[in-house]
Formats: C-alpha cells, structure tokens, sequence
C-alpha cells in the first residue's frame, strides 16, 4: 500500500477531523465574545458542512479499499455495506448536530461538536474496518468521544454519574475486547479478518481449541457492550438518561449503526470464506468431529444467538416498569439490539442479511435521533422527562404530538411506519437463512416480545393523548429543532409506505461489485 | 294440486294489505281505528273473493310459487283449499269484529290498532302457507303482536300472564321447528304438499330414518307438542286462562277466534299428512288427552266466576271437540267405507266447528266486552241479573250467542258437534261417550250464564242499563244472522269444505 | 372503483386531523359525507360486481424484491363485507352525532379505522392485508381510551394488545408461509397454490387461525370483547362488534382456511372425541356459543348483556366456517353481515339512545324507569332488534342461523344441538334484557306517578333515526330477500371450498 492509497480512502475520516479543528478554532478563536446561540448555531453549521463533505468524498473509495503493503487483503473496505454504514453515520451525525442548536446545557460549543466529529471518525473507521488492530482503534476513538459527551452537561449529577458507569464499563470492555482479539491472533497468526477466518475454518485442532472459545467469549462481551446486549447492557439506561439530549441521541443512533456495521464486516468476512456453497447456520451441538462446513461459526453463532435473545426478552420486560421515558428508550433500545443480533446469528453469505441489517440500524437509529429530539423539547419546557411531563402534549403542541405518535409507533413496529417492515425484513431474513424449528421459535419470541413492547410505546403515547393536562402551558420548540423532527417524521412514513425506496438504494453500493 | 298461477296473486295481496294498514295506523293516532276499520272491511272482501276463486273439487287453488332460498329448500309458496280459505274468511271477519269492538284505547290507539293489523297479517300468512318457511315465520311473527297487546293494554296481572303465553308458544315452536329440520335434512324438503305425498306413499319414513334413525316417532311428537301448546290440549291449557282473562276483550276475541285455529289448521296441514302413522299409534293416549281437554274444560268452566274465565274455558272445551275428531280420525290401518264415512264426517265437523267456534266466541266475548264497558268495569257472573227488562236486544242477541256455544239445533253450534260426533261414535264410542258429558256440562254452564246474568230480578243499578243503540245492532245483526245462517243452510260452507276434505282423506295414509 | 372506499376515508381521517378545534359541526358533515361516500361506492360495487366472480382492483408491485405486491381484489364475500362496512360507517357517524369533545379526532380516528377495514376486505397480498389489519388497531386504542366509558384505559389497552398478539401470530404464520413457499411472493392466490407441505400447514393452521380466532372472539380468546365493548363509545363498539370482529373471522376464512387447508385434516388418532384442528376449533366455537348465551343471561349491565352476545354470535360464525360444506360457510359469511347489522342496532340502541339519557346501564335501575312508555322509539327498535337477534324469521339472522346449523348437521350432527342450545339461550337472554329494560311490570307506572317528578327526557334527534331506519332496513331486507347477498356469497365460497383461488 501507499500513503496515497490511505489517503484517498480516509478521506472523510479527513475532513471529519479538519472540520472538528476548525470548529475548535472558529469557536475559541473568534467567537469568545459572541452569544451562546451564535456560537452553537456557527459551530454546528460548520459540522454540518463538514459531514456534508465527508459524503462528497465517499465516492472516491469506490475506487477500491486499503489493502495491506504486498497483499491483496483489506484492511479497510470500501463500497457495499461500509459505505452504507458510513453514509448513515454521517447523516445521523448532522441530524444529532441540528439538535444541539437551542440547547443550553454547556459553553464549551466548540469541544463539543468537535469531540462529536472526532467520535463520528472513529464510527466511520469501524465501519470500514477488515483489521482487528484498524477496529479496536476505531472503536476506542468512538467510545472515548462518546465517554467525553455524556459527562458534558456539567451543571448535572447525573450526567457526571453516568459517564463515570459509562468510562469504567467501557474500559473494561475493551480490555476484554483486546484480550479476545489477541488470543485470536494467537490462534491464527495474522490481525486480519478474513485471515483469521480461513486460519480457524481450516484446522481442526483450532476449531475445537478452548483457547477459541475464550476469544469468542471475550469479543462478545466487548462488542456485546457497545450494541448494549445484555448482559453487557448496564451502562445503557443510565447513560440515556444522564447525557445531555443532543449526546443520547448520538449515542443511541451513530455508535449504533457503527458498531453492528462492524459486526457486518465480521459476519461477512466468515461468510466469504465459507464459499458460496454453504448456509451459515446454527447446530445444535453435536458430539463427534465438528462437521467440515461449521468451523468458526458454530460457537459464534450460539453465543450471539444467547445475547439477542437475552436481549430482546430482558430489554422489553424491563422497559414495562420505566416511568422516565429516556430509561424507556434505553430499554427498549436493548431490545431492539436484540433483534438485531438475530439477524448476524444467522447470517447469510448472501447480501440478504447485510440488507436486512442495514435497513434496520438505519432507520431505527433515524427514528431514535427523532425520539430523543422530541424527549429534548419537552425536557426543555418542563425540566424533567418522566411520563407526567408528557402529558396533554397533544394540546399544548400538536405537531410534535404527531411526530411522536409516528416515531414511537414506527418503533412499536406498526404499519405502515417503516419500523415495522425493518423489523418483517428482519425475521424474513433469519428465516430465509435456516428454516428449522429453532430459528421459528427465536422468531415466534421475537416477534412476541415485540407485541409486548406496544404497551409500553402505548404508555407514553397514552400520556400524550388521552390522559388530561396537568399543567397547560404550551410547549413550543426551537423552530429548526421542530423542521427536523417534521422531517424525521415523514421520512418514517414514507419509507414505510415505500420500503422499496431505500432498498433499492442499498443495492445501488453493490452494483458491481 | 291445480291452481292458477298467473292472475292477481291475491293471498300475497291480502296478507300485504294489513301491514300496509298497521303502517298506516301506526301513524294515524285518534284515526287509526277508522283506517283500521277500512283495512279489515277490505280484508273480509278479499276473503270473499278467495272463496269464490276456489277450485271445485277440493284441491289447493291460487297458487303463488317463486324461490327464495333455493339452498334451503325454502320457496315463496302460497296456496288455499276449502279449509285454508274457509280460515282465511274466519281470520278477516273475526279481526273485523275485534277493531269494533275496540272503541276506547285511550292508551297509544295507533300502537294497539297496528299490532291488531301485524296479528292479522300473520293469521292470513299462516293460512295461506304451503312452504314451511313461509309458514314458520307467520307462526312466529304473529307471537309479538299478541305478546305486546297483552302486555302494554292488558288487566292488572297482565305482566305474568303475556310472559307465560309466550314462552309456552315459544317453547312449542321450538319442538316444532327441531322437528321440521330434522325432516329437511332427511328429504331436502320443505313443501308441505310435497312431504304429504312422501308421507303417504312411505318414503318420509323411510329417508327419515335412514339419515337420522328411527325417530319418527319423536318427530311426530315434536311436532304434535308445538301444536298442543297452541290448541290447547291438556295438560298444555295452563297458560289461556290467564291470558285470555287478562288480555283486553278485542284482544281476547282475536286469540280464541283466530289464533287458536292456527293449531287446528297446523295439525290438519302439517301434522296428520305427514304424521298420520305415527299418531294412529299413539290414538289412544291422544284420545284420552283430547277427552280430558272436553270434559275438564267444561268442568273448569262451571267453576269460574269471572265471565271471561268461564268462555276461555268453554274455549278449551269446544277445541277439544276438534282435537276428538281429528284423532278419532287417525285409524291406523286401511279404511274400508264405513270407516271412510266416518272420517269424512269427523274431519267436516272439525272444520265447522273451528268456523263456528271461532265466530261465536268471538260474538260471546263481544258481548262480554259490551258488558264490562256499560257496567263500569265488572265481569262476574254474579254481578249483573234480569238485563233483560232494561236492554232486550242486548239480551236477544247474547242470548243467541250463548244458544249458538251451547249448540243448540238451528244455530251454527249445532252442525260441527253433530258431525263430529256423528264421526267420532262409530270410530271410539268410548271417547265419544265420555265427551258427551262435556256437552252436557257446557249446556250447564250456558243456562246459568242466562239465568243470572239476564234473568231474575233486575237490581237497582242495572235498572238503567243502556241497551245496545242503531250502530252496534246493525254491526252485530250479520253475525247474529250468520249464526242462523250456517245454522240452517251449513251447505253454503260444506260447498267447499266437503271436496277438501274428501281430497284431504284420499290423500292421508294412517 | 371499490378501491376508493379506502383512500377517501384515509383521505378523510387526514383532513379531519388537520381541521382546527371547535369546529364540531363541521367536523361531523365531512365525516358523514366521507361515510356516505364509502358507502355509495360500496354499494356501486356491489351491484357492478354481482355475479361477477373475482374481480382485480389493482395489482402494482410494491416491494419488487420480496414479491410484495400492492393487489387490491374483490370477490362476493369481499364484496358483501365491504357493503357492511359502508353501513356501518354511515350508522356510527350518525350515531356520533352528539359528541362534543375533540369531534374532529374522534372522526379522524373513525375513519382511519373504517379505511384499515376495507383495506383488509379488499387486500389479496398476505402482507398487505396484514398492514391494513394492523392499521385498524390503533385508531381502536385511541377511541377507547378517550371517549370510552368504563374502565376505559384498562379496556382499551388489553384490546390493543389482544389484538397484537392475534396478529404477531398472524405474522409469524405469514413469514413461515413465505419463506417456506420459497420467499417469491405473498399474493394470496400465489401463496394458496404454493403447495404447502401437509406437516407445515398442519401447525401453521391452528397458529394463524388462533391468531385472527382472538379478533374475532374465539373461545377463550374473548375476554377483551364484553370489556372492549362496554368500554367503547357507541359508535366504536358498533364498530368492534359489527365490523371488526368480523375482520378475525374473515382472515380466518381467507388466511386460514384459504392457505392452509390440509391443517384441518385429521390428525390420525384422536383426543377426547377430537381428531383434527377442525373439532378442536368446532369445540371452542360451541362453547363460545353456549357460554357467551349463558353468561349474558346473568348480566345486570345492559350494555354486558350485549357484548356476550355478541361473543355468542361470532361462535356461530366461526361453527359456520370449520363446517367446510357450502352451505355451513355460506351461512357464516351471511351472519358475519347479518349481526354486523344488528350487533350495530344493539349497541346504538343501549348506548346512543338509552345510555346518553338515562346515564346508567344497570338493568335494575332501568327497570323502574319504565322506559317503555318514556322512550318508545328505543324500546320499539330495541324489540325488532332483538327479533332479530334471536333468530326469528323475516330478519337477516334467520336464513344464517339456519344455514350455519343445516351445515353443522351436515359435518357433524352433535354440534347442531349444541348449537341450538345457544340459539334458546339467546332467545332467553334478549327477551330478559327487553323485558327489563323496557316493559318491566315494577310500580309505579308512569301513569301512578306524580306527574311533577318525572323527569324529561331528551328528545330523539333525526341521525338517531336515520340510522337506525337505515340499519333495520338493511336486516328486513336481508331477511325478506337473502338471495340479495346469497347470490353473491354462494359462488365465492363454491370456488374458495374447492380448493385454491383460481
């Protein structure tokens, strides 16, 4: 490889860092004495910009990945799902920026948004990341940014509490993470995915070595803890309703979409060395030699079967006790993780599951951006936002009673809202993988425990629109914060009443390839 | 069966022709008795009409056939012979005699004049219905008119008493409709002619019980319980004195006059042609019952004090006549002619009599109504005494009605007791025998009626008692004439009836 | 053509939503012109439609690459449901017509569940006709839980979940049916030829008819309905009872027995007299029947009395369907139409007419109303009403009934007693709530009581009128001329009872 060739394919990892120094520049530089609200307004548009050209460079990677100096693997891809990935990250990152503006609950603007792009950098490498060196970096960058941000709104406790939980669980994982990752390379002999791949598929005395099983062990916990499955979960709740707003939101949507974009790469990179001929798919352990074509999955896929469904049953039963609708969320984003992880326990070598997977992080992280925004407005007006503080939302401010019936029912699963087609994309996906009678009853639990989750949507849209106004003063939002939820919002329904619409626009990063 | 399909469908018209009116009524308020009025006089033509349309050897005539619910066997089917047209004339002039004397509803008159209507409607469906179906539905439509008018316009326990005669009904129809189900799955059937002719010829038994096993038996009775309710036959009596007395006078004429024919004419279309068999086996146990419906009736009557009782009572005596006959008829086996003669007379008399009854009951309860009406509210045998010193026409023409119940020679009375009888002797003397008694008795009761209402000395409120005026005795006189009538020339009637039921007994296997 | 009762009541629901508050009177003409709209169409439908077989409305792809396609078709059953449909809206909205609070949500919400109606009697892809289905619970929840009556949080929210899980169920049937047909499409008659393997369709069968059975009220799955339907307003509980009860028993009809038809052939060996998913689901529609008749005898609430009725009703819908002969199925679709009508009448009667103006639903209270001279409009139509709802002949509920139990005789004669049994029951349980309510025999009657004390009450309004002319109507006429509807259910459930949707 040449410098040239990292060059082009970072490029907007660049300009994602070059826009976070000039917004630190910008903002301590020349608008010290500039109010508050010019300065988030400068500060953000000039993230903004930069995201925006972030995607304007994303093209030049269809010119090919990063590979290693004399070899022909990637270290980091390009096109496909990762670029999918990254657009989503970048797209989410300006919706989360839109939201800060209004907002109060710091000075420090500049170190904010920059610490946001530099998160958002590290989102976009582990999207793209093929090396398990590339990855923990990539992750380390995102999760320090990400610790940084929930502490940031200094004036409260909780947001201090909760980025402490955060760090420490955080750091724990990633040793976890790293401890796995070297025992892999132990195993194996190289940090690249698909070497290590074909490496553990290939030899027997791997495949039923111990020391694998404590790899995959510790690499689920530490990714486990950046999806928050349970039971790497516990930071989650506390860290959704700790962090400022604008920095949930990021949390819940971009570190998302990055990391199961990562656990893409990991599932694709097993499939492709599989060959085409076999299903990847989940036996029942069996004694006797481990069958030719189930190397390095059959452990894997049992044990990201166990955390989906963990997931999915503990995130929904926990989410019917909340009473603050950010704990609500944050369970139920667990649950939603859940599901998720469903679909990468059975992945298929075909673009079937990447589809299925994509489709559903990023349009669930659209609907979360859009829920904590309007969680945002509400906790502006009333200080707190416990279910009560919801109530007669649909009297004091319509609009943003409507957004939120859409969003929360979009999240409920329900038609023609397109969280319900990500989620029939999904279970169609697992099924059309592997038809036995177990993935039926994960699916049958699935889509049960979802069932489940409409009371507790139901609860809080209950709140907003049939139990009576405690207290009737209008709720009125920051103008642009009201546009893009609005925006969210019909994008909802549009994709859901045309799920084609972003399909096929997925399809269009695999033409070619 | 010939009968002239094209043409005025005239049995839709007159079964149409009261709903119309009770629309009309209903809506009328203070001159709803008047359409009323208009409607039953139209009706009672119509009814003369069908009698002179009627063919002459006795078959069914003026057919309306069209399906209906071809899946379920069920066909708009409609058609008369002597008997059903001879209960259709019964039906409009009994109606006709009831909306007279009902001068003072105060209470919603638009209301009562439309449910009177509704019944009327139901009688000539009923009568006129060759179609189970079709049949059915009339039977039960005509419940609800007669429920509520018992109820909403009846006496002080009238709750009680609209409850318990429509459950009884109900409860009966229930058997029936079982029955008739079971006899449509077995033969896809619902035509009564049709079944009739499977009957006589055995297949109805047969197909019954190779679909359903051997439950004709059961089936016939079923179908006997639904129409012993309605008759009555006892021991299924206990709801008609209660709701006779309780419901107001020209409802009462309606309920004796017309409604309980409905069962005669059921057991003569429904149960005999299909059943014949089946009731020949039980005919004793039948007789018995239909002996004990005479003689405890009239027995029962002699006990009452309350006019209206004692007439319901007498009700359920001069049914019983009809049900002696018509199981006095059912001789199983082959008939030979002495046999046949007596059917023949048996079956002409039951028909009479369910005429006769009905227009005579109806005149007594009239009278009874007039009664109650000058009197101030009063019912008693024991109220009243020696009106005829202040209201001779009065007591002329009740006098002549009570004659006619008594069944005294040269009134109607007379002609469908003797004939059955007449019928019934050769066939069981035993039961005949018996009944006699209930002659006797009723003679009784009548002579007492006489003696203490009209006779005697005239106490001093009835001094003044206002005797019938011009309208009422120009109302009255026709059916006081008729009673004379079919008294001394019952050919006028026997023209039609007599080929029917020769038809009738051709057709009936036992 | 049929296809715009959907998009104008869509269309409706969205206008309504954006109307500014306190225009009441506005609000309920659009709904009513949007009502009658539907209705018309529906009727236009009908009529063009007749003798027609099954006619496509539209067929676009939607989601090209799961062969989803967006297919709107109508065939006789469709079409006389869809009839009920428009009915049933006209009614509710004139029924509604007194509603002051939030009027134009409520409408909105009204007609956005009418519309997910039609969409599903219109819908022949598997995955659109569950979208609409699951449309039409959200709307549910919202009419409850705002202008109920009783309990109506708790109400509301079982019937939303009820309703969920029957169609997670439904979903979980649909996706094992398109991957197991090898994931091409989900048209109904693509997925009805699809030649389903036996053992599949054998646990799919009882999964989706279970699924759609909670809707529609099959024992013991019923437990939402009598609390749903007290709580309700009354135009919702015209609704729930009339038409979307209907919508379970039509995707089991459709859906269930249309997809998965060897699911109901016998198993082989047999439990308890029962050898087949058929028994077992015939088994629960005669308890529903029974029970349903029995516990409404017992009820002191008026408005409870009706609600297991209607549970009791929907059992001889569901008898009708397992019977699998003609005229069993015939009869079902015909008393899907027929109680439709009269669960309507019912319930406007008790709610709109009686409820609103005496403000209690206790049938000891009501008694010594005498509410029969006070109120004869209500207690005359309540009379035809429950002739109708018993059964008697000269009303649509006759010829169903008699068709489900001559059908019931043809399957399986046990069950025809059974359901008899039911049949008297619920000639018991009416004739108690009529005799009650209406023309109780308890002192004083109106004419001993102090003229003074008696209070007034409100005079019945012209929508109260027109509807209930019109639904009494629609139950004589069925009853007078079945061959209206059954000319066209007859041959729909010929060509669906032979297998396939050719």
């Amino acid at each position: 490889m040449n410098y040239a060739d990292l060059f082009r394919v970072t490029l907007p990892e660049t300009v994602l860092e070059i826009a976070a120094l000039l917004v630190l520049v910008v903002d301590l530089g020349y608008l010290r004495k500039a109010a508050l609200q010019t300065r988030v307004m400068s500060a953000a548009v000039l993230g903004v910009i930069g995201c925006g050209v972030a995607i304007a460079m994303l093209p030049f990677q269809a010119l090919g990945g990063l590979t290693y100096p004399g070899s022909t693997e990637l270290m980091l891809a390009a096109g496909g799902y990762a670029t999918i990935a990254q657009i989503g990250i970048l797209v989410l990152t300006v919706l989360t920026l839109f939201l800060l503006i209004g907002s109060d609950f710091t000075q420090h603007v500049g170190e904010y948004i920059s610490v946001v792009l530099m998160a958002a950098t590290g989102g976009l490498l582990i999207a793209a990341a093929q090396d398990l060196l590339v990855i923990f970096v990539g992750l380390e960058l995102l999760s320090l940014g990400l610790y940084i941000l929930t502490a940031f709104a200094k004036k409260s406790e909780k947001s201090a509490e909760s980025a402490m939980k955060y760090y420490l669980f955080g750091g724990m994982s990633a040793a976890f993470l790293l401890f796995g990752f070297s025992y892999l390379y132990g195993l194996s002999g190289s940090t690249n995915l698909h070497e290590i791949m074909r490496a553990l598929y290939s030899s027997n005395a791997i495949n039923s070595s111990p020391l694998l099983y404590v790899a995959l062990v510790m690499v689920a916990a530490g990714l486990g803890f950046k999806v928050a499955a349970v039971p790497f979960h516990l930071w989650a709740p506390d860290t959704y309703e700790g962090a400022p707003a604008p920095a949930a939101a990021f949390i819940a949507s971009v570190s998302k979409v990055a990391s199961f974009a990562l656990l893409i790469g990991i599932g694709t990179a097993a499939a492709h060395v599989l060959g085409s001929a076999h299903k990847v798919g989940f036996v029942v352990l069996v004694s006797g030699p481990a069958p030719k074509y189930f190397g390095f999955e059959r452990p894997w896929s049992l044990i990201v079967t166990l955390l989906a469904v963990a997931s999915m049953v503990f995130g929904n039963l926990a989410a019917l006790a909340q009473t603050s609708v950010r704990r609500l969320l944050a369970y139920s984003a667990i649950a939603h993780a859940g599901y998720i992880l469903l679909a990468l326990a059975y992945f298929s070598h075909s673009t079937m599951s990447t589809y299925a997977v994509l489709y559903y992080i990023l349009t669930y992280g659209l609907t979360t951006v859009g829920a904590f925004g309007a969680v945002s407005v509400v906790e502006r007006i009333s200080g707190s936002d416990r279910m009560d503080a919801f109530l007669g939302l649909c009297r004091r401010n319509g609009l943003l009673a409507a957004v939120m019936l859409v969003l929360f029912l979009s999240l409920a699963g329900i038609p023609p809202l397109v969280g319900f087609w990500a989620k029939f994309n999904l279970f169609a996906a697992v099924l059309g993988v592997s038809r036995g009678v177990v993935p039926f009853t994960i699916v049958a639990l699935a889509v049960a425990m979802s069932a489940v989750s409409l009371y507790y949507y139901l609860q809080v849209l209950k709140r907003v629109f049939v139990m009576p106004a405690v207290d009737d003063t209008p709720v009125k939002g920051n103008p642009l914060t009201m546009s893009v939820l609005v925006l969210i919002a019909l994008a909802v329904v549009v994709l859901g009443c045309l799920p084609g619409l972003l399909q096929t626009w997925m399809t269009s990063f695999y033409a070619g390839m | 069966m010939n009968g002239m399909q094209s043409g005025v469908p005239w049995l839709t018209i007159i079964t149409a022709l009261p709903v119309i009116g009770a629309a009309i009524a209903l809506f009328s308020k203070r001159h709803a008795r008047g359409v009323a009025q208009i409607t039953g006089v139209l009706c009672f033509a119509l009814s003369l009409i069908i009698w002179l349309h009627l063919p002459g050897d006795g078959s069914i005539g003026l057919e309306e056939l069209k399906p209906w619910a071809p899946s379920l066997g069920i066909q708009y089917h409609l058609g008369v012979d002597g008997l059903g047209a001879l209960m259709v004339i019964l039906s409009a002039l009994v109606s006709l005699m009831s909306i007279d004397a009902a001068h003072r509803v105060h209470h919603e008159p638009g209301l009562f004049f439309a449910l009177v209507l509704l019944l009327e409607a139901g009688l000539f469906g009923s009568f006129t219905a060759l179609n189970f179906f079709h049949w059915f539905l009339f039977w039960e439509l005509s419940l609800i008119p007669a429920f509520f008018l018992i109820k909403l316009w009846g006496g002080p326990k009238r709750g009680p008493a609209a409850t318990q005669f429509f459950v009884y009904t109900m409860a009966g129809s229930v058997a029936l409709l079982l029955a008739f189900l079971a006899v449509f799955l077995s033969t896809g059937s619902m035509e009564f002619g049709q079944l009739a002719a499977m009957a006589a010829s055995g297949a109805l038994g047969r197909q019954v019980t190779a679909h359903l096993g051997p439950v004709m038996m059961w089936l016939a009775i079923g179908v006997l319980a639904g129409f012993a309710v309605k008759v009555p036959l006892a021991p299924f009596h206990t709801w008609l004195p209660a709701a006779y007395s309780e419901a107001p006078s020209p409802v009462t004429m309606l309920l004796t006059g017309a409604m309980s024919k409905m069962g005669v004419y059921g057991l003569l279309r429904i149960a005999l042609p299909l059943f014949g068999q089946q009731i020949s086996q039980i005919r004793t146990p039948l007789l018995v019952l239909a002996v004990i419906t005479v003689v405890m009736g009239a027995w029962a009557a002699a006990a009452q004090t309350d006019l209206k009782r004692v007439f319901a009572y007498s009700s359920v005596n001069h049914l019983g006549y009809c049900l002696l006959g018509i199981f006095a008829l059912a001789v199983p086996g082959g008939a030979n002619v002495g046999v046949a003669t007596s059917q023949a007379a048996a079956l002409n008399g039951v028909i009479l009599q369910m005429f006769n009854h009905g227009l005579t009951a109806a005149a007594l309860f009239w009278f009874i109504a007039m009664l109650q009406f000058r009197s101030g509210g009063l019912r008693g045998i024991d109220d009243f005494g020696g009106l005829r010193k202040p209201a001779p026409v009065f007591a002329g023409f009740m006098g002549i009605a009570l004659f006619a119940s008594l069944g005294l020679p040269g009134l109607n009375g007379f002609v469908g007791e003797f004939l059955i009888f007449r019928g019934v002797f050769p066939l069981s003397w035993v039961a005949a025998s018996v009944s006699v008694l209930g002659l006797l008795i009723t003679a009784a009761v009548i002579l007492t009626v006489i003696q203490k209402v009209f006779n005697g000395p005239v106490p001093e409120r009835w001094a003044s008692f206002p005797d019938l005026h011009g309208g009422e005795r120009l109302g009255m006189a026709p059916v006081i004439g008729l009673m004379f009538l079919l008294g001394v020339v019952p050919q006028i009637v026997l023209e039609h009836v007599n080929p029917t039921v020769k038809y009738l007994l051709a057709h009936w296997r036992f | 053509m049929l296809a715009w009762t959907i998009y104008i009541s869509f269309a409706g629901a969205l206008v309504l939503a954006l109307l500014p508050r306190g225009n009441a009177a506005l609000a309920r003409w659009i709904a009513l012109a949007v009502a009658v709209a539907g209705f018309a169409i529906a009727i236009a439908g009908f009529a063009a439609g007749a003798g027609q077989g099954r006619v496509t409305l539209v067929d676009v792809p939607w989601v090209a690459f799961m062969g989803i396609r967006y297919t709107l078709a109508a065939d006789g059953i469709s079409r006389v449901l869809v009839l009920l449909t428009g009915l049933a809206a006209v009614a509710g909205v004139l029924f509604s017509w007194n509603i002051e609070l939030r009027t134009n949500e409520f409408f909105a919400f009204f007609l956005a569940l009418i519309g997910g109606v039609y969409g599903v009697f219109l819908s022949f892809d598997l995955f659109l006709l569950f979208v609409f289905y699951e449309i039409a619970i959200v709307p549910k929840y919202f009419l409850i839980s705002i202008w109920g009556s009783t309990r109506r949080e708790y109400a509301a929210m079982k019937l939303a979940l009820y309703s969920f899980v029957g169609s997670s169920m439904v979903l979980i049937g649909l996706l094992a049916a398109y991957a197991t047909s090898g994931s091409h499409s989900t048209g109904l008659v693509y997925l009805a030829n699809a030649d389903l393997p036996v053992s599949f369709q054998m646990w799919a069968f009882p999964l989706v008819f279970i699924g759609f059975g909670i809707l529609a009220g099959l024992w013991p799955f019923h437990t939402w309905a009598p609390t749903g339907h007290v709580a309700a307003p009354t135009a919702a509980s015209m609704l729930l009872a009339g038409v979307v009860m209907k919508l379970g028993a039509y995707g089991c009809l459709r859906v269930a027995i249309g997809l998965f038809p060897h699911g109901m052939d016998p198993w082989g060996w047999s439990f308890a007299g029962m050898g087949s998913w058929r028994d077992v689901f015939a088994l629960l529609a005669l308890i529903g029947i029974v029970y349903g008749a029995l516990v409404a005898l017992a009820q002191t609430d008026f408005k409870f009395v009706i609600g297991y009725s209607s549970v009791s009703h929907m059992g001889f819908v569901l008898l009708g369907l397992v019977t699998l002969n003609q005229i069993g199925v015939t009869g079902a679709v015909l008393q899907m139409f027929s109680h439709g009508v009269i669960a309507g009448l019912l319930f406007a009667i008790v709610g709109r007419v009686v409820y609103e103006r005496t403000h209690t639903r206790q049938l000891a209270e009501l008694e010594t109303m005498h509410l029969g001279k006070r109120l004869p409009f209500a207690a005359w139509s309540f009379v035809i009403a429950g002739m109708a709802s018993m059964g008697l002949p000269a009303f649509s509920g006759f010829v169903a009934e008699l068709q489900v139990l001559v059908g019931s005789w043809i399957a399986k004669p046990w069950w025809t007693a059974a359901a008899g049994v039911g049949i008297v029951v619920g000639v018991a349980y009416t004739w108690r709530a009529l005799q009650k309510a209406f023309f109780s025999d308890r002192l004083p009657t109106p004419d001993e009581h102090p003229k003074t004390g008696w209070p007034k009450f409100d005079p019945i309004t012209w929508p109260e009128i027109a509807a209930t002319v019109l639904l009494v109507g629609a139950t004589v006429i069925v009853g007078v001329y079945p061959r209206v509807l059954l000319d066209s259910i007859e041959p729909a459930v010929k060509s669906l009872l032979a297998g396939g949707m050719q």
